[in-house]
């Protein structure tokens, strides 16, 4: 992380800490946070991380971009704020300004295609998250990224497993405020990969949470006349959720450097492990989230603990950009066309 | 943040890479001139080792004075890689290379460096490591064969068990008892000796895999008597000498690349057009394997950079080694109904049935599966 990555990371850090503390979000009677803390995300041009000055943002980069959502994932923030930063980065490929507030994007689906005839978009796209709660969607339509504003979309009512709306989204006959033609190699490919290594590392960071919060529960708990993390079976049990916190974080890291880095969206470098982010930090999501709830019981699988509003967004974001099984069949497909001795050559060529 | 597990994306610089294209030029020569079989043959192959040692690729990153070429361990790593991916039969120097030499470099007197590190860089030397005896195995401070300091030198006495290929090795580095251990201290009283195999009073005797193959050994010390010279560093402190070579024997691509080679075939015997179930735990296996080597280049990266990473050594070779022991029964799994040409098909199988039967194997060498996670569970703040 260089010096630039960790002034975001301590200024997001210090923010949710103020404003976005997990446990007085949980306890909180209604919605009273959720304005001092995006206008405080907002001011920080924490929102805008991926957007470049002369367009309206921050301009702090890709890997500060990408710090700002491991410390999101860590405090489990409800808000839109990787939604935000990715319609940010797609709008940027087009040289839309930034029209500010909170926005979501869409496809995120790869089978979901939207296309734009005489000047209006066509389709429908499923499991955008916040659609109903932004001002706008960041819309990729054929070979061209549309702003939209979100109140001309019919968007159905729906909600994720941690109860933030998710809609299928009917962009038929919209009209888009602004339409650019897609730059720097950008297509619905690149956008699906920017979207997987998005939640990949919100995971990354909400595992890394599920895993302090179980270690610490495990030190001050007493059963049996003893901390529970004096016994084996459960030090074992933490062990592996502290390997597959790991496995997530260097995978996660290892992805947001390649997309930092990188030359072109087609580099197969790239693919390999945004693909393999989304796959294995999906994977630990799954085993973690598992481990953290039986560290600590009862108490763990209730509304009043914190524990899910880590684990039910690990779930969700599973799904989003396309889930583990879907990137696997793809990565499988592409790794079968290039034989035993290609598969090496792929990897130590990423 | 309480958790300090750390790795960071480290990338293998050029050098490496360009090193990476000579050794797959020498290993495609070697294999045309009939140096070795990758899918067969003995893994002990002393032409090969003296040719690797010809090229500087063992101990290369060892002090120039003694031979080495003092360049990074980055290199070495993507030597050691594709070394195991090509199959390449390099027992002879493999144990030498990744952690005898290192410790002599550390703890032997200049006699014995300038004695044996320059023949250890030309392949000719080998070594096995005496440490698990049959009353201490994971629980290596219960190491009962000792070391008595006499006017001649230390006299050794008791067993050493599961020592691997101790029969060929010249040298072993033994751990041995010079005192009791201390009340508050059961890890005090063991030291690190540098044992010639051929000193009168060491005996070997084998100890047969399930399979019939021949690696470990029972190896016994009776009245053996070695030099003064070759107590290796200070005499009881070997529990503190041996914790950065812990994270060299740990993190390196050996610990998920043991059976690389089923993966390969995997791949060939599914074919270009692989149906939805087969791609997909295909694509689950790369996405693996991929984090591990990332996560596994992150550890050299800090080796590199003189950290020692114990923990985060310990969590590449747990994660790894329980995926490389998965990795046959789920390509079994996954090519069961491959309909592949014969030729095809019965080298998978041939592949396959090797890797299966060693399999077990590899969750217990070198640290098991549970004290590698009661390690993790100290770096936890737990223990």
């Amino acid at each position: 992380m260089d010096e630039a990555e960790s002034l975001v990371r301590d200024a997001a850090t210090r923010i949710f800490q103020d404003l976005g503390d997990p446990q007085t979000l949980n306890n909180a009677a209604d919605d009273a946070w959720r304005a001092p803390l995006w206008s405080a995300l907002e001011e920080a041009g924490l929102t805008t991380a991926w957007v470049s000055d002369e367009l309206g943002g921050a301009g702090a980069g890709i890997g500060s971009g990408f710090a700002v959502l491991r410390v999101a994932g860590e405090f489990a923030v409800p808000l839109p704020l990787a939604e935000t930063l990715l319609a940010g980065w797609l709008l940027e490929q087009g040289g839309i300004v930034m029209p500010g507030g909170a926005m979501t994007v869409a496809p995120t689906r790869r089978a979901d295609k939207i296309s734009l005839v005489d000047g209006k978009l066509s389709g429908t796209v499923r499991a955008v998250s916040f659609a109903t709660k932004v001002d706008h969607i960041a819309v990729l339509a054929d070979d061209h990224v549309a702003l939209v504003s979100a109140a001309d979309c019919l968007c159905r009512d729906g909600l994720n497993l941690a109860g933030e709306p998710l809609n299928s989204v009917d962009l038929s006959g919209v009209t888009p405020l602004q339409i650019a033609t897609l730059q720097n190699g950008v297509d619905a490919k690149a956008l699906n990969m920017m979207g997987a290594a998005a939640r990949a590392m919100q995971m990354a960071g909400a595992l890394q949470t599920v895993l302090e919060i179980a270690v610490q529960y495990a030190e001050e708990r007493v059963a049996f006349g003893r901390p529970i993390g004096k016994f084996q079976a459960v030090q074992q049990n933490l062990a592996r959720l502290g390997e597959e916190a790991a496995a997530a974080i260097a995978i996660a890291n290892s992805t947001a450097h390649s997309i930092e880095t990188l030359e072109s969206w087609a580099d197969d470098g790239v693919y390999l492990d945004v693909a393999s982010a989304k796959i294995r930090v999906g994977e630990a999501a799954g085993q973690g989230s598992a481990i953290g709830h039986q560290t600590f019981g009862a108490i763990g699988f209730t509304k009043e603990h914190i524990l899910h509003r880590f684990v039910q967004r690990l779930w969700s974001w599973r799904d989003d950009f396309d889930n583990e099984a879907v990137w696997a069949a793809e990565l499988g497909r592409r790794v079968a066309a290039k034989g035993g001795e290609g598969l090496w050559h792929g990897l130590t060529a990423a | 943040m309480s958790v300090a597990i750390q790795f960071d994306p480290i990338r293998l610089p050029p050098e490496a890479e360009a090193l990476r294209a000579e050794v797959r030029q020498f290993l495609k020569e070697e294999i045309t001139a009939g140096t070795f079989d990758p899918n067969g043959g003995s893994r002990d192959n002393p032409e090969f080792s003296r040719k690797v040692g010809e090229r500087g690729w063992i101990g290369i990153t060892w002090p120039k004075e003694y031979g080495g070429q003092g360049r990074s361990f980055l290199e070495r790593y993507v030597i050691n890689e594709e070394f195991l991916v090509a199959r390449a039969p390099t027992r002879k120097h493999f144990t030498a290379d990744r952690q005898s030499g290192p410790v002599l470099i550390k703890y032997a007197s200049e006699a014995i460096k300038q004695d044996i590190l320059p023949r250890i860089i030309r392949g000719e030397v080998s070594f096995c490591i005496g440490m698990s005896e049959p009353d201490s195995g994971s629980d290596l401070f219960a190491a009962k064969t000792k070391a008595e300091r006499t006017d001649g030198g230390w006299l050794i006495n008791g067993r050493k068990l599961w020592t691997s290929r101790a029969h060929e090795a010249d040298y072993m580095i033994g751990l041995f008892r010079t005192s009791a251990p201390t009340h508050d201290n059961r890890r005090h009283g063991l030291s690190q000796f540098l044992v010639d195999m051929k000193t009168p009073g060491i005996t070997c005797r084998p100890v047969l895999h399930p399979n019939g193959n021949y690696e470990f050994n029972e190896v016994t010390f009776d009245d053996a008597l070695l030099p003064l010279d070759n107590l290796l560093g200070e005499a009881d402190m070997a529990w503190k000498q041996a914790t950065s070579e812990l994270a060299y024997e740990r993190s390196g691509s050996e610990r998920f690349l043991e059976t690389i080679q089923v993966l390969m075939e995997l791949v060939d015997v599914i074919g270009e057009n692989p149906d939805v179930r087969e791609a997909e735990g295909l694509g689950r296996l790369v996405a693996q394997l991929h984090t591990l080597r990332r996560m596994s280049i992150s550890v050299a990266g800090m080796l590199h950079a003189g950290k020692e990473p114990v923990l985060e050594a310990s969590v590449v070779k747990d994660l790894g080694t329980v995926w490389e022991q998965a990795l046959p029964s789920v390509a079994r799994d996954l090519a069961a109904f491959v309909d592949s040409d014969p030729g095809n098909r019965i080298r998978f199988e041939e592949v396959l049935a090797r890797n299966i039967t060693i399999a077990p194997k590899l969750t217990i060498q070198g640290g098991t599966t549970e004290i590698l996670r009661g390690i993790v569970a100290r770096g936890l703040g737990l223990r």
